[in-house]
């Protein structure tokens, strides 16, 4: 019997008939229904770059406006409750709304050219993640029209938190955007982890494939086991402030550590979840600036799932000044400690392929080699507070300040910015200035490192974090005035980074396809890529494609210029998890209105149980399912129907 | 089915292949196993708060009176009955059976929906109230979260029998009914682990 769902793929080489009629179908329409349906991977990628840069200036200034209030003793420039405000909200930033956010922009826009494929799994899932973050982010931030943003710090301690004690709507807008951001970060991953298992180019066998897709994929797989318990502390929390149940409130038999574990669950995952996928920024981009493959890619892999994996069994350490027992201590201590040693594997892994490479120094590479040794220092710090005797002495000072900025900022910001550098020709066809890029550098490094090492003095001298002020004869005004200054001059430049962006936007140099002869499929394609990526989809027999010839690594060759057309209507290859051996062809929708609309009934159903408009909000959820069942309803021409043709 | 070439060898003779959604090789079906294992983690740090409660706090806090089997023993079983029904569904589909398909999501809609009653006449008959205390918050908040994935997938049962019932499936083209069925097992599933700790674990001290 025939099969009538069945097809051979034809091979061919492109041409630019090929090239005209697959512009053509994959291009997003002009005018507003196109910028508000596109689901081009490259597109949402850059959208989450611009804003999760543009909620990291608004965290900056944040941050800037309190180094203000602490430069001398005793000042006076804002008061403790919008001190208050002011620290949550950059912690809820910097960590939510722009540290995962950004390094989702580049796997969005990385994801299918590293692949060799021509989207996401899900285009329309991915628009919708791109929106719902988008949406959240603006619903948390208009708490400060009404000037009661989240005021009880980003890790929101019950009972601090709860109606008695915090009875504006600060703590409401807090719970419930972080509710709808979880619906973003969750179906963002799950779109990494099934685009990671069935989009790769026929050939990209699991051992080929570069170490960022691991860091996203296993931070994506971190992410749907972890969320949950974010999403769901915040709305126990919501429900005790709303609804007087008692789950951190002690009068009914609640209890306040409750919230700090589901918290902690989470949260202790996430910042390995905000650095991982930059540590692998490092595996990639480094080799290419050392003119050699990375050491040790399969002991890095394992590395970055181990610490994944072990960073779900520390979470405790947060919480050793709690009373908790002492054999629980030991358990959390001893894990923190463990988990190290896979950290250290990259290290090492990175210092031997610089060690014994050929070094070409550009902008990028500057930034990938301080991340390495900020990462130190902050491992380091880390390694110290996983000390039970030396965390007690610490906890909740300064130096636990420094040591997440260390982390953050070395390992998360530091990664961003060199793969800023390195990817920025490939998104806009032009080179960012090297000569702004390296002064740029020089002062971030210096601006960072004087801002941020005195603050482990600070902390040993016994400051506590999060007070808006000090007294005068206390011994810690001189190291806040430098970490003031250095500050500063880390806001300098970052806004040098940011004029060097927008002039070499309109006069950087043309990049070409490959700029700095790197070995990945992203560079086989021009700069910027086409709508459709690749015009015939390339076959892998390497973890290098474009380096194949200098090293003799694959049993064959890879064919980058002969492949499958796939030109009937939007089509990609779908192959298997582990050899990536082509299994079938998808239909891939084009630009779709509905992840749009969808977002906006659920912003205003957040909006209307924010405000108790019960009646909106089961309205809102109305026109959510509307929504979806016009987003889901089975298409022919997607191949989730039958055709009236067949029987 | 599959009768691709291994590529190293003969990379672009790739031999004839599937085209578009084809039940568990389609990715929405893909995506529902993110969702369910997502979901599926939800609930377990659901039940790790009950447990901490229960086990942290006094228990003089807690009623009295155990928790009874009257109602949620039948509930139990209705609900595993309806999983049987959407998998008689779901073969049906896969034997091009229209009539099966449409008769296994209706016996499976009316079981889920008679489940919602009985919840309804549990809750209604609880002596205490959601803000009574620890136990109570979490008794409903629990139970509470698994009936409103029960009245999701009820919609969904809904909207699958409706496209069912338009002809809009057959042996090839059934990819929703086997990510709808998907998601209808996993709630029944989640119910066993919730029966299992707030109606079995308190009888056990």
């Amino acid at each position: 019997m025939a099969e009538p769902h069945q097809k051979i793929p034809q091979a061919g080489v492109a041409t630019p008939e090929l090239e005209a009629r697959l512009q053509t179908i994959w291009e997003t329409d002009s005018g507003l229904m196109g910028w508000i349906g596109t689901v081009d991977h490259k597109e949402i990628g850059i959208r989450y770059i611009v804003t999760a840069f543009a909620f990291l200036i608004a965290g900056g200034i944040e941050a800037l406006i309190m180094r203000i209030q602490l430069a001398g003793p005793e000042q006076s420039v804002v008061t403790p409750e919008q001190y208050d405000q002011l620290f949550s909200m950059h912690g809820i930033t910097m960590i939510f709304l722009y540290a995962l956010p950004i390094l989702s922009g580049f796997s969005n826009y990385l994801f299918p050219l590293l692949f060799g494929s021509r989207d996401m799994a899900f285009p329309r899932l991915n628009a919708f993640s791109y929106w719902v973050y988008l949406a959240s982010g603006l619903f948390m931030y208009s708490s400060f029209l009404i000037g009661a943003a989240p005021n009880d710090g980003w890790f929101n301690y019950a009972p601090y938190s709860l109606k008695d004690f915090n009875p504006g709507p600060n703590m409401d807008f807090y719970a419930l955007g972080m509710i709808f951001l979880g619906i973003s970060t969750t179906v963002g991953a799950a779109n990494f982890v099934v685009t990671f298992l069935r989009c790769r180019a026929p050939g990209m066998s699991i051992n080929r494939i570069p170490i960022m897709v691991w860091g996203t994929t296993t931070i994506s797989m971190g992410i749907l086991l972890s969320v949950p318990a974010v999403s769901l502390a915040f709305f126990l929390l919501w429900m005790d402030r709303q609804f007087g149940t008692h789950f951190y409130e002690t009068g009914g038999g609640g209890e306040p550590l409750l919230w700090q574990h589901l918290f902690w669950i989470f949260a202790h995952p996430w910042v390995y979840i905000i650095v991982l996928p930059a540590m692998g920024m490092a595996s990639d981009v480094l080799p290419v600036f050392c003119r050699r493959p990375l050491v040790a890619y399969t002991l890095v892999v394992l590395g970055t799932i181990s610490t994944m994996a072990l960073g779900f069994g520390v979470w405790v350490h947060h919480m050793f000044t709690t009373g908790i027992p002492f054999l629980s201590m030991s358990f959390f201590s001893g894990a923190s400690f463990i988990i190290t040693i896979p950290s250290a594997i990259a290290v090492f892994a990175w210092v031997a392929t610089i060690w014994t490479g050929r070094i070409v120094v550009s902008s990028a590479f500057l930034y990938f080699a301080a991340f390495i040794a900020m990462f130190v220092i902050g491992g380091v710090s880390g390694v110290m507070t996983a000390s039970v005797p030396a965390d007690l002495q610490l906890h909740d000072t300064y130096f636990v300040v420094a040591h997440i900025h260390y982390v953050l900022i070395g390992i998360n910001l530091f990664g961003v910015l060199g793969g800023l550098h390195f990817w920025f020709p490939k998104m806009s066809g032009r080179m960012l200035g090297e000569r702004l890029g390296r002064w740029t550098f020089w002062t971030i490094f210096i601006g960072f490192n004087l801002g941020f090492l005195p603050m482990h003095w600070t902390g040993l001298l016994g400051m506590p974090r999060r007070i808006y002020t000090y007294p005068q004869d206390i011994g810690w005004s001189a190291m806040n005035m430098v970490t003031t200054v250095g500050s500063f001059i880390f806001a300098v430049g970052f806004a040098m980074l940011l004029i060097n962006v927008m002039v070499s936007l309109r006069r950087g140099a043309p990049a070409g396809a490959n700029p700095w002869d790197a070995p990945t499929l992203e560079w086989a394609v021009s700069s910027p890529p086409p709508p459709y990526n690749f015009a015939v989809l390339p076959v892998i027999a390497s973890r290098h494609p474009l380096w194949e010839s200098r090293l003799d690594e694959g049993r064959g060759d890879s064919s980058l210029e002969r492949g499958l057309l796939l030109d009937d209507g939007k089509e990609m290859l779908v192959t298997t998890p582990i050899d990536a051996q082509p299994d079938l062809i998808v239909k891939m929708p084009g630009d779709d209105p509905w992840p749009f609309l969808v977002t906006l009934a659920m912003t205003l159903g957040f909006a209307a149980l924010l405000l108790h408009w019960w009646w909106v909000a089961a309205g809102a959820g109305l026109a959510i399912l509307f929504g979806l069942l016009a987003w889901l309803w089975p298409r022919a021409d997607l191949g989730q129907k039958r055709e009236p043709g067949h029987a | 089915m599959r009768d691709a070439v291994p590529v190293a060898e003969a990379p672009l003779q790739i031999g004839s292949l599937a085209v578009g959604s084809v039940a568990r090789r389609a990715s929405g079906w893909w995506g529902m196993v993110t969702l369910v294992a997502t979901e599926a983690v939800l609930f377990s740090y659901l039940l790790f708060s009950y447990f901490y409660l229960a086990t942290q706090s006094d228990p003089g806090r807690y009623p009295a009176e155990l928790p009874s089997f009257t109602l949620s023993a039948p509930s139990t079983a209705i609900l595993i009955a309806s999983s049987i029904a959407v998998w008689f569904a779901e073969k049906g589909a896969e034997t091009g059976s229209r009539g099966r398909l449409v008769t296994g999501l209706l016996i499976g809609l009316a079981l889920g929906t008679a489940f919602v009653g009985l919840q309804v006449k549990e809750w209604l008959d609880k002596p205490f109230t959601l803000s009574a205390h620890s136990y109570g918050s979490m008794y409903f908040t629990v139970t509470g979260f698994h009936l409103a994935h029960v009245v999701v997938g009820l919609v969904i049962l809904a909207v699958l029998t409706v496209w069912s019932a338009l002809g809009y499936f057959d042996r090839q083209r059934m990819a929703p009914v086997a990510i709808g069925a998907l998601y209808w097992h996993f709630v029944d599933v989640v119910w066993l682990a919730v029966f299992f700790s707030l109606y079995i674990t308190p009888h056990l001290r």
